[in-house]
């Protein structure tokens, strides 16, 4: 049998629970969506063919100490021999059959580049102790366990602690004072209209908890509006990323790709690339680059087709209300 | 105009109203969410085709208290749960989105 495992769970819906439960650090929050599953899954991997024997793969677990071997040739995925699949083997005395005849093939499997929280909410929900990854042309890839998770996770907070601790040490001997209110960054994945907007009106809350005046903060939160929709709708996921200091709102939207053919014509009012789904959602009208334009004392945009896009927009803060 | 005193003359249909006093000065209609974030004016309710929760995130960016959302189109659980967080009123009409800015322009220049 020659049947390719069922991947019913490959094209996974954006939105759901929050995998972390709501409660966790931001910061956590934001490394489970920019992680992408290519990241954390182990690509080393222990695999055989269809015809190897059950009693081939019960010695692989052994020595290498897994409990879970895909049955894989050149790259392609058939199913996955668990530990249970043994013990029944064992049990039903066909250890000696070849793994084709009593892999398990029904599967939920994962892509690589989905974020890592798709990957938690899939544990959560499927209870497995593993799935294997594929990429886009259904190759496999890797196979992803909670332990590698764990590892990963505590690696980029480790590093992200780091970050954190050297960027607030040097702003202080900058200015030695709180001049610099917020330097943050926010993930924005593709497609993710689940949270378009949350990134904006975080900046939006800050600001009016900091007392600025209330068109300022109109026209910075339509910036970063405008960017993270962007970012969400035509890029391939990107960072969105805000600072104020010295009178000076900075917002970048920094994404690797797809890039921008021709920066000059996205940047006219009413040209869009965007799809008729993503016009439905009220979105790609061709605005959003004018809009950002519109509302700032600065802006730059450099692109590449092929590479990734970089927008800047610079509003001032430190004028007096404006009419 | 408070929100409450829009809906009665309106006769709109609340299917969510955190806050029947808030204060509303006007409406703005478009089903374009960049027109929106650019143009709304702030405490405008915004009468649009769009049930879904972009349109409340949009709202909240621009202190938009309400959504008329015309033709009696459904309102999905989801936009429902977004707007009851941010405390943005669901409102609903059978009418297109002519019929319900005339309606509205009406009673907002009664009140003035």
């Amino acid at each position: 049998m020659s049947a390719a495992p069922q991947t019913h769970a490959t094209a996974a819906t954006l939105g759901g629970t929050d995998p972390a439960g709501g409660h966790e650090p931001l910061v956590l929050l934001e490394l489970i969506q920019r992680l992408k599953v290519r990241d954390v899954m182990t690509t080393k991997l222990t695999t055989v063919s269809r015809a190897a024997p059950l009693r081939q793969v019960q010695e692989l677990m052994r020595k290498k100490k897994i409990s879970g071997v895909p049955v894989e040739e050149s790259g392609r995925f058939f199913g996955l021999v668990s530990i249970d699949d043994i013990i029944r083997a064992l049990g039903g005395g066909y250890i000696e059959d070849a793994c084709s005849r009593h892999m398990t093939t029904k599967l939920v499997v994962l892509e690589d580049d989905m974020p890592l929280s798709f990957a938690l909410r899939y544990f959560d929900r499927y209870h497995y102790g593993r799935f294997p990854v594929l990429n886009r042309d259904q190759r496999l890839v890797g196979i992803i366990c909670q332990r590698d998770i764990n590892r990963a996770l505590l690696v980029e907070l480790t590093r992200e602690l780091h970050r954190l601790e050297s960027s607030s040490a040097k702003n202080a001997e900058q200015d030695g004072t709180a001049s610099i209110y917020v330097l943050r960054e926010f993930p924005i994945c593709k497609y993710d209209f689940e949270n378009a907007g949350k990134a904006a009106n975080q900046i939006k809350q800050l600001l009016q908890e900091k007392k600025f005046p209330p068109k300022i903060i109109r026209r910075i939160a339509v910036a970063a509006y405008e960017l993270e929709i962007n970012l969400c709708v035509h890029s391939d996921g990107g960072v969105l990323s805000w600072q104020i200091s010295n009178g000076r709102a900075e917002i970048i939207a920094r994404d690797a790709g797809p890039g921008i053919e021709d920066v000059e014509w996205a940047c006219r009012d009413g040209t869009s690339t965007a799809n008729e789904w993503i016009r439905s959602l009220g979105f790609g009208a061709g605005m959003g680059l004018v809009n950002v334009k519109r509302v700032s004392d600065e802006f730059e945009i450099t692109s590449k087709k092929g590479s990734g896009t970089t927008v800047k927009s610079v509003i001032y803060t430190d004028v007096a209300e404006q009419g | 105009m408070t929100l409450q005193s829009v809906i009665d003359a309106v006769g709109l249909e609340s299917v969510l109203v955190p806050d029947a006093h808030v204060e509303v000065t006007g409406a703005y209609t478009s089903d374009l969410l960049s027109d929106v974030v650019a143009h709304c004016p702030d405490g405008a309710l915004l009468v649009t085709v769009q049930n879904h929760k972009n349109s409340v995130a949009v709202c909240t960016l621009v202190g938009a208290p309400a959504i008329v959302v015309v033709h009696d189109r459904e309102i999905p659980d989801d936009m429902l749960d977004v707007a009851r967080r941010e405390g943005v009123a669901l409102l609903r009409t059978p009418e297109d989105q002519f019929t319900a800015s005339c309606r509205l322009g009406c009673v907002f220049k009664r009140a003035d």
